[in-house]
């Protein structure tokens, strides 16, 4: 099945020309950079937005407007409801202390008014409602806020940020397939003559199409691989914490399995690039006779 | 007897143009010799394209090696192709490639390993008086080098049919004797052979080969009935 690979020096040698010539490995190479910066951009913004949801599935805050008075009361409310399993009280003034960083004194005006907040976490079954309505009794005004639905819209930017970055890979990689499929028939042209003779002393579509295809091939794992390169050293920058690594990356980390996923992706290129160039080259020969 | 090539009722144009073949009516036998004459433009570099299948007739049908292949798939034809050897008017030899390489290519694609190549290709080489360009490359070959190594190509694999367009048209008296005796030799031990060629003094030195006359796209002689060639100019 695979012997195609492994052929001689003369039948190498029958198409001529440097081994690594012309633009198909650099464009592949381009290529393959590209696809893997994005590819692991999206698997880095899917790896944030599953942390994100775990981390912020069973947290839910009380809010509690104008909340001069003790929080003590509440606290134990919250602690008291069945499936709580985390309580941290934060006062009006710590509240004020965090908001002046930003608006400066004015925080600590009596003017502006700053609620006083419970965050809790809660499992799947804690009766929330029953919570509600006896925080409620306590302090007129005081609401439960899930943080999913807070944080929600981010969620859906996130995932809809991992299909425009799914959508590129396949964009990128048809855009590879096409410009294989160029040098493909480029490659006929330019053998044209070789072809014709071969056809007349009886070889088969298939031994000739063996030829272009180990070419582009190997042309193809080249660029694949130094892209592939590229951008594992531009990631590995990034990942480092350099400076403007920080500001692209976040808190985003890659696992293993996307690791995994990375390391796949030029190979996986390389395999379309040259099932593409063997049907271009197929289909072409099948024009003559 | 068994015939290699059968043509009925044959015509052959090129696009939208006029027949340069019309109603070929012969059958090739096993084992002859044939010199295909006629003046230029008669048509006889297009009858021999139809005998190595690198055209197809655009009406009647032509039989090689008792295969129907006018409609034959083209899928189907490399391993009658094989077959066939074939002396291109201008070589066809692969630029890139040395006179060795050139010659062995026929081995190769039918399958035979390096060590299996080596041996006769040399002996070939030799035959033809180019034993010292085994590694040369056409373009630095005289014309007439460069149409020994088509010929070397062409017979390397012992080919049942032997097709010829012009081969000693490039090579002096004493080479082109030598060619007609391979050619000769060949046919001895059973390959068809077929030669082109405007070389009246080729076709008197070739006793009991048959002549083909083509004119203006058709046989000369209508009956089909293949004659020994005269001992004057055809």
């Amino acid at each position: 099945m695979f012997d195609w690979l492994f052929v001689s020096p003369a039948e190498r040698r029958l198409l001529g020309g440097p081994r690594f010539g012309g633009p198909t490995p650099w464009v592949i190479a381009i290529m393959s950079f590209s696809i893997m910066l994005i590819a692991a951009t999206g698997l880095a913004l899917a790896s944030a937005a599953s942390l994100m949801s775990n981390a912020i599935e069973s947290r839910y805050t009380l809010q509690v407007p104008g909340a001069a008075t003790s929080l003590d009361p509440l606290v134990q409310a919250v602690r008291s409801t069945p499936g709580v399993t985390r309580v941290q009280a934060v006062p009006e003034n710590e509240m004020r202390q965090t908001l002046e960083r930003w608006l400066g004194p004015a925080a600590t005006s009596a003017d502006l008014p700053v609620p006083a907040l419970i965050d809790f976490d809660a499992s799947a079954g804690a009766k929330l409602s029953a919570l509600q309505r006896r925080a409620a009794a306590i302090a007129p005004g005081a609401s439960i806020v899930a943080h999913r639905d807070s944080v929600g819209p981010l969620l859906h930017s996130l995932e809809l940020l991992q299909w425009v970055a799914f959508g590129l890979v396949v964009l990128l990689s048809i855009a590879a397939s096409a410009a294989v499929v160029l040098a493909a028939r480029g490659a006929l042209d330019t053998h044209r003559f070789t072809i014709e003779v071969m056809h007349g002393i009886g070889a088969t579509d298939l031994q000739v199409t063996h030829l272009f295809q180990r070419k582009i091939l190997i042309d193809a794992l080249v660029g694949s691989l130094a892209g592939a390169f590229a951008a594992a050293v531009v990631l590995l920058l990034l990942a480092s914490g350099a400076a403007l690594a920080g500001e692209l990356m976040g808190g985003a980390t890659l696992n293993l399995i996307d690791l995994a996923i990375l390391a796949v992706l030029p190979f996986a290129l390389t395999v379309l690039a040259t099932w593409v160039a063997r049907t271009a080259v197929l289909r072409s020969l099948r024009t003559a006779l | 007897m068994a015939t290699v090539a059968e043509f009925d009722s044959v015509g052959l144009r090129y696009g939208t143009g006029a027949e340069v073949l019309r109603d070929l009516d012969f059958r090739l036998r096993t084992g002859s010799f044939y010199f295909l004459t006629g003046p230029s433009g008669a048509g006889k570099t297009s009858l021999l394209k139809l005998l190595y299948l690198a055209q197809r007739p655009t009406r009647g049908r032509i039989k090689l090696f008792g295969e129907e292949l006018s409609e034959a798939p083209r899928e189907d034809l490399p391993p009658f192709r094989r077959r066939i050897g074939v002396v291109f008017q201008d070589f066809r030899l692969i630029r890139h490639l040395s006179a060795f390489d050139n010659v062995a290519l026929p081995l190769r694609v039918n399958g035979a390993k390096d060590e299996e190549v080596e041996g006769p290709v040399r002996e070939m080489l030799a035959w033809v008086g180019l034993a010292d360009r085994a590694s040369a490359r056409p373009p630095t070959l005289s014309g007439g080098e460069q149409q020994r190594v088509a010929i070397a190509r062409a017979v390397i694999n012992r080919p049942e049919l032997l097709v010829a367009d012009e081969p000693t048209g490039n090579v002096d008296a004493d080479m082109a004797n030598r060619l007609m005796g391979l050619f000769t030799a060949m046919n001895r031990l059973g390959t068809t052979v077929v030669v082109a060629t405007h070389d009246v003094g080729l076709i008197n030195a070739t006793p009991g080969a048959q002549l083909i006359r083509l004119e203006n796209g058709t046989l000369v002689d209508p009956t089909g009935t293949l004659r020994n060639p005269p001992r004057s100019a055809p």
